[in-house]
C-alpha cells in the first residue's frame, strides 16, 4: 500500500513539474503586465518541437554536425539552446503582438484576444509546416531505474522534479534579490510610475517573457524526453490547465503558481488513481472552481482594490 | 447585406456548375484521417486507393455495362475526429456527390459517418472498421474486414494458448468506440476461459493521455500474465516503454490497431517480441496478395500494411459492385439505392485479404485473422491464422 | 424571406449541400448574437460558450430520442413519430431551458469576481461541461450520441419541405428579436449600465447581481438553443465538438462584428462561416489565417466592424420598417 502511495507520489511530483514551470511563466507575464498569455502553453509545445530540432541536428541528422558527440554532451548543449530559442520566440511575439497594443494604450480584452489567437497561430501554423506525422523525440541519454521504497523511477522522472525545484529556487532569487528583480515587482505595483524613476520599462517586460518562455522551453524539453512522441497540440491541454492551476494558487505569486502546479498534479492523480481517469479532468476541475469560489483571488493571492 | 447577396448568388452559381459537370466519371470518395492522431492510416489507404485509380483509368477507366467511366477519386480529411468524420461525410455525400463513400479507417469515427451516410441512403464501406456499431441497423453501411466480437476471443484464445496466460489486464482509450469494444469482448472471452476475475486489471485511459504511470502502476501491483491493449501506432510506444520502465515484464499483446507500418519508428527495441492480432501478414503472402505488395512496394517504398491492403479490398469492392450494376442512370438516388442492391448481393469476391460475401442480412463478410509476432529485427512475421 | 429560401429548395436551385451551408451559418449567428449579450453588452469576458451549446445539444437530443426513437439505453420510443412536428419546437425548448440553468450555476461564482477571473470560471465551466458529458456512458460518453436525426427524418417525409432551414431560419430571428426587444428595454439597459461602470450602477439602483443572472441566463439558454439546432442538423454529437475551439470561435465572430451590435455579430457570423467555406482549399492554414485576421483586427480597429452600432443607426431609414420602444 504504501509503496503504490509513492509511486503515485512521484508520478504526481513528475506530472506537477510541468504543470508547475509552465504556470510560473504565465505568473511572470501576469504580475509584470497584468496579461494572461494565453499563447504561453504554446511556447511551451514550441519549445519541445525546438528541443528536437537541435537534439536531432546535433546528433548529425541534417549532415551539418556530425561530430559524434555522445549523449550527454548533446543533451548539455540542448538544453541552453531550447531555452534560449524559445525565450526569442516568446519575445518576438511580445515584440510584434503585444507591445505595439500596449504603446497604444488598448484595452486590456484585445491584448488577451490576440494572446488566444497567437497561440492558435502557433498550433496550426506548426501543422501546417510540418505536416501531421508525429516526431519522436530522440533518447539521448540511458535511462537508469532505480528503486524507492519499492517504488520504481527513472532518471528521467528524477531529472524532472529536480529541476523544477531547481528553477524556482533560481527564480525565487532573481525575483526577490536582484536589481532586475526588483525591476519587476515594482512594474507590477504601479506600472506608470515605474518609467518615471527611470526604469526602463520595455527591459523588464523583456526580461519578463525572456524568463518565462525559456522556462516554458525548458519544460517542453523535459517533457519531449519523458513523452518522446510530439504533436503540434500538446500545449493545448498542458498550457491550460497550468493557467487554472496557476490562478489557483494566486497568480500575482510566484509561490502560488509553483504550488498550484503541484497541487493540480496531486489532485489529478489521485483522481486517476482511486476513480477511473475518465474522471479525472471533470474531478480536478470542480475543485479547482471551488478553491477559487472560496478564495477568488487564489490561495497565495492579493485581492486587488480598484479605486472608484 | 449587398456584400454578402453578392457572395450568395456567386456560390449558388458554383454549386450549379459543379452538379453539371463530371458526367462521364465515376465519382468515390474516401473519409481519412490525413491528419490528427494517426495520419499513417490515411496516408496508406490514399495511397493504395490512388494506385487502384491509376491502374483502372489507365485501361481507359471502369467498364459498366458496355460503357467506361473514369474514375475519380475525392479524399476529405477527418482529422481522427468523430465530429470531423462526420462533417467529411456530409462534404463528400451532399457537396460533392459522390456514388459511394470508403471509410472512415478506426471505428470511432466510422460509427457516427455510419450513421449519417445510412441516413443520407449513401453506401458506404468501411475497410478497416471492426466494432459491431459500424454496420449494425444500417443497410446502407458495409465493412471489409473481421468484427471485434471475433477479435477479442481470438486475443483471448492465443494469451490462454500461447503465451500461456492465466491472468489478464487490460489498458485502454476509453473515449473510442474502438478500443472500448475490443477490450470488452476480451475480457468476456477471456473470463469465459478462465473464470470471472481473471481480468485482474482493467484499466482506462483518455485519447491523447501520454502518462499511464498511474494506471500501470495499479495493472503491475495486480500482477498478470499478459497485458492487453488495444491501441494505435501513435499510443503503443509510449504504454510499452512505460510499463517496462515501471517494471513489467510479461508479454504485452496487441490488437489490428497495432498493424501501422509507422509502429516500429515510434517504438524501437521495446516493441520486439510481442504478438498483436491482424488482417493480413506481408510477409511469405503469395498470388495476388504478393502482386499487390510488390506494386505498392515499387510505387511508394514501403511494405503495405494492413489498411493499405483493406482499402484496396473495399474499394475495388465497390468498383465490382457498380459494374454488377449494369448501368448508370445518371439520377443519384437512384444510383445509390442500385449499388446497395448490389453489394448486399455480393458473393464471393477474392480479396487479397481473403474471400468475402455478403448475405444481404448485414454489411459483415466473415474473414479470418492472422496473428503476427514482431521478430528481433522489428518486421512484422506471420505466426498463425484463425478463422472463424 | 423564408418563403424565398423555402421556394429555392424546392425548385432544387439550392442544394443539398447549399442548405447544410446556411443551417450552420444560422446557428453561427444565434451563437454569436448570444455571446455579444455578455462579453458584449456587459464587457464580461466568458470564454465558456461552448459548454452551453453543448447542454442544449444534448438535452435536445436525449429528449427527442427518449420521445420519438427507440434506443437501447432509453427504451422504445414513449410517442408516436406523428407527433414530431409538433413536438419539435418543445424540444428545442427544453435545450434552452437546460442550458439556461447551466448558465445560472456559472453566474453565481461570477458575481465575487471580475475580468480574468471570470474568465478562468468560464473556461473551467467549459470543462466541466465536456468532462461530464464524457463521463456519463448513457449519452456514449466520448464516443458521441446518435439517433436524433431520425426525427428531422420523419419530419420531412410527412411534408417535403427544409424543415432544418425553417427551424434555424425561425431561431435566428427568435433570438435577434429577443436580444434587441431585452437590452433596450428599461429593464435590460443595466446590462450596458453594468458595463460602463458596475460600481456607479449598483448605486443607481440597478440589482447587479440579478442583472448578470439574468444576462447570463438568457445567452446560454439561446447558446443551448443553438447547440439543440446543430444536434439535430448533424446528427451526431460528441463532447470533442463543444472545447475551447469552438468557444474560441464564438470569441472570434463577436470581436469581429463588436462588441455591442447585434447587427455586428449576425454579419460576423455570416462572414466566418463564408469564410470557413472558401478557405476550406487551405486547410490547415485556414486555422492559421482566421486568427491572424482577428490579431490584425486587434491591432488596427479593435472595435470590430461595427463597433458598438446597428444597421439602423447606419441606415436610419431602416428604422420604419420596425419599432421598438
Amino acid at each position: 500500500m504504501l509503496e503504490t502511495f509513492i509511486q503515485q507520489g512521484i508520478n504526481a511530483l513528475q506530472l506537477g513539474s510541468y504543470y508547475s514551470l509552465i504556470a510560473l511563466g504565465y505568473c511572470l507575464v501576469y504580475g509584470v503586465l497584468l496579461l494572461i498569455n494565453f499563447a504561453h502553453g504554446d511556447i511551451f509545445m514550441v519549445g519541445a518541437y525546438i528541443a528536437f530540432f537541435c537534439a536531432t541536428a546535433l546528433m548529425g541528422k541534417y549532415g551539418v554536425l556530425d561530430a559524434g558527440m555522445s549523449g550527454w554532451i548533446v543533451l548539455a548543449l540542448t538544453v541552453p539552446l531550447t531555452m534560449l530559442l524559445t525565450s526569442g520566440v516568446g519575445v518576438f511575439i511580445e515584440r510584434v503582438a503585444y507591445r505595439p497594443l500596449r504603446l497604444k494604450g488598448a484595452n486590456r480584452l484585445y491584448v488577451v484576444i490576440t494572446a488566444l489567437m497567437m497561440g492558435i497561430v502557433l498550433e496550426y501554423g506548426n501543422l501546417a509546416m510540418l505536416g501531421a506525422t508525429r516526431k519522436s523525440f530522440p533518447t539521448l541519454v540511458p535511462r537508469a531505474i532505480f528503486e524507492i521504497g519499492g517504488a520504481t523511477v527513472t532518471s528521467l522522472k528524477l531529472a524532472a522534479i529536480f529541476t523544477s525545484f531547481a528553477v524556482f529556487g533560481l527564480l525565487q532569487w532573481i525575483v526577490t534579490r536582484t536589481k532586475i528583480g526588483m525591476a519587476m515587482r515594482a512594474v507590477s505595483f504601479d506600472k506608470f510610475a515605474v518609467p518615471l524613476m527611470g526604469i526602463p520599462l520595455d527591459i523588464v517586460i523583456i526580461f519578463t517573457f525572456f524568463l518565462g518562455s525559456s522556462m516554458a522551453g525548458l519544460a517542453g524539453l523535459l517533457y519531449a524526453m519523458n513523452f518522446p512522441v510530439l504533436d503540434p497540440f500538446m500545449g493545448a491541454l498542458v498550457g491550460w490547465k497550468a493557467f487554472i492551476a496557476a490562478v489557483v494558487g494566486g497568480i500575482g505569486d510566484i509561490r502560488g503558481a509553483f504550488i498550484g502546479g503541484f497541487l493540480l498534479a496531486f489532485l489529478e492523480v489521485a483522481v486517476a488513481a482511486t476513480f477511473s481517469s475518465e474522471l479525472r479532468d471533470l474531478i480536478s476541475f470542480t475543485i479547482l472552481l471551488g478553491i477559487l469560489s472560496w478564495k477568488p483571488t487564489g490561495l497565495f493571492g492579493k485581492p486587488r482594490t480598484t479605486k472608484i | 447585406m449587398k456584400k454578402f447577396a453578392r457572395v450568395f448568388l456567386t456560390l449558388v452559381c458554383v454549386l450549379l456548375f459543379t452538379a453539371a459537370a463530371g458526367a462521364e466519371t465515376i465519382k468515390l470518395g474516401f473519409n481519412i484521417p490525413m491528419t490528427g492522431d494517426i495520419p499513417k492510416v490515411g496516408e496508406m489507404a490514399k495511397q493504395s486507393a490512388e494506385m487502384l485509380k491509376e491502374q483502372v483509368n489507365a485501361k481507359g477507366g471502369l467498364d459498366v455495362g458496355g460503357k467506361k467511366y473514369q474514375l475519380e477519386f475525392v479524399y476529405v480529411d477527418n482529422e481522427t475526429k468523430p465530429e470531423s468524420a462526420v462533417n467529411a461525410a456530409l462534404k463528400l455525400i451532399e457537396g460533392e456527390k459522390v456514388l459511394a463513400m470508403v471509410g472512415p479507417m478506426g471505428s470511432g469515427r466510422a460509427v457516427p459517418a455510419g450513421e449519417v451516410a445510412n441516413n443520407l441512403k449513401t453506401v458506404m464501406l468501411a475497410p478497416w472498421s471492426t466494432n459491431p456499431k459500424t454496420t449494425l441497423d444500417r443497410p446502407y453501411v458495409f465493412r471489409a474486414c473481421f468484427l471485434d466480437d471475433f477479435q477479442g476471443p481470438v486475443a483471448a484464445k492465443f494469451a490462454t494458448n500461447q503465451l500461456k496466460a492465466k491472468t489478464a489486464a487490460v489498458l485502454f482509450d476509453v473515449a473510442q468506440d474502438y478500443s472500448k469494444g475490443l477490450s470488452e469482448f476480451f475480457k468476456k472471452s477471456f473470463e469465459e476461459l478462465h473464470g470471472a476475475g481473471a481480468v485482474v486489471a482493467y484499466e482506462t485511459f483518455t485519447t491523447k493521455d501520454v502518462d499511464f504511470s498511474a494506471q500501470l502502476t495499479k495493472i503491475i501491483k495486480a500482477k498478470p500474465d499478459v497485458l492487453f491493449t488495444p491501441q494505435y501506432y501513435n499510443e503503443v510506444p509510449l504504454i510499452v516503454r512505460q510499463a517496462r520502465e515501471l517494471g513489467f515484464k510479461g508479454p504485452i499483446l496487441g490488437s489490428d490497431s497495432w498493424g501501422s507500418a509507422e509502429l516500429m519508428g515510434l517504438c524501437g527495441d521495446d516493441c520486439k517480441g510481442q504478438y498483436f492480432v491482424t488482417h493480413y501478414a506481408a510477409a511469405g503472402a503469395k498470388g495476388a496478395t504478393k502482386e499487390f505488395i510488390d506494386n505498392f512496394n515499387a510505387k511508394y517504398g514501403q511494405i503495405p500494411d494492413d489498411v493499405g491492403a483493406l482499402t484496396w479490398d473495399a474499394t475495388n469492392m465497390a468498383l465490382a459492385a457498380i459494374q454488377k450494376m449494369g448501368a448508370l442512370s445518371g439520377d443519384l438516388a437512384k444510383d445509390r439505392d442500385a449499388l446497395r442492391a448490389a453489394l448486399a448481393s455480393m458473393s464471393g469476391f477474392e480479396g487479397i485479404t481473403g474471400t468475402m460475401s455478403y448475405d444481404g442480412k448485414s454489411g459483415d463478410p466473415s474473414k479470418c485473422a492472422v496473428i503476427v509476432k514482431i521478430n528481433d529485427a522489428g518486421e512484422f512475421t506471420f505466426h498463425e491464422t484463425v478463422c472463424p | 424571406m423564408l418563403l424565398g429560401l423555402v421556394a429555392m429548395t424546392q425548385t432544387g436551385l439550392l442544394g443539398q449541400y447549399a442548405q447544410t451551408f446556411l443551417c450552420t451559418m444560422g446557428i453561427y449567428m444565434i451563437l454569436a448574437a448570444s455571446l455579444n449579450l455578455v462579453n458584449g453588452y456587459m464587457g464580461e469576458f466568458s470564454c465558456g460558450h461552448a459548454g452551453f451549446m453543448a447542454v442544449g445539444a444534448y438535452t435536445a437530443s436525449i429528449v427527442g430520442v427518449i420521445l420519438f426513437v427507440g434506443d437501447e439505453h432509453f427504451g422504445p420510443a414513449l410517442l408516436p413519430m406523428s407527433l414530431a412536428p409538433l413536438a419539435f419546437p418543445l424540444i428545442l425548448a427544453t435545450g434552452f431551458a437546460a442550458a439556461a440553468l447551466v448558465g445560472l450555476l456559472v453566474a453565481i461564482p461570477s458575481f465575487k469576481t471580475r475580468g480574468d477571473y471570470l474568465a478562468v470560471i468560464t473556461l473551467a465551466a467549459g470543462y466541466i461541461v465536456k468532462s461530464a458529458l464524457e463521463n456519463i456512458e448513457v449519452v456514449g460518453g466520448p464516443r458521441g450520441f446518435m439517433g436524433m436525426k431520425k426525427v428531422v427524418l420523419a419530419i420531412e417525409e410527412s411534408f417535403t419541405v427544409p424543415w432544418m432551414l425553417v427551424w434555424i431560419f425561425i431561431g435566428v430571428v427568435l433570438t435577434v428579436w429577443l436580444l434587441r426587444r431585452f437590452v433596450y428595454s428599461t429593464y435590460g439597459k443595466g446590462v450596458m449600465a453594468i458595463h460602463q461602470d458596475e460600481v456607479a450602477a449598483e448605486i443607481m439602483s440597478v440589482n447587479t447581481n440579478h442583472m448578470k443572472l439574468v444576462a447570463f441566463m438568457l445567452s446560454s439558454g439561446l447558446a443551448g438553443l443553438a447547440g439543440g439546432l446543430y444536434a439535430y442538423l448533424i446528427g451526431f454529437v460528441n463532447p470533442a465538438s463543444f472545447t475551447i475551439l469552438r468557444s474560441t470561435e464564438c470569441l472570434v465572430m463577436v470581436y469581429l462584428g463588436g462588441m455591442g451590435s447585434l447587427t455586428g455579430s449576425i454579419l460576423a457570423a455570416g462572414i466566418f462561416t463564408i469564410l470557413l467555406e472558401f478557405l476550406k482549399p487551405l486547410e490547415q492554414l485556414k486555422w492559421v489565417a482566421i486568427p491572424m485576421l482577428l490579431i490584425v483586427l486587434m491591432q488596427f480597429r479593435p472595435e470590430g466592424l461595427m463597433g458598438n452600432r446597428e444597421l439602423s443607426d447606419i441606415f436610419p431609414k431602416l428604422k420604419r420598417f420596425y419599432r421598438f420602444k
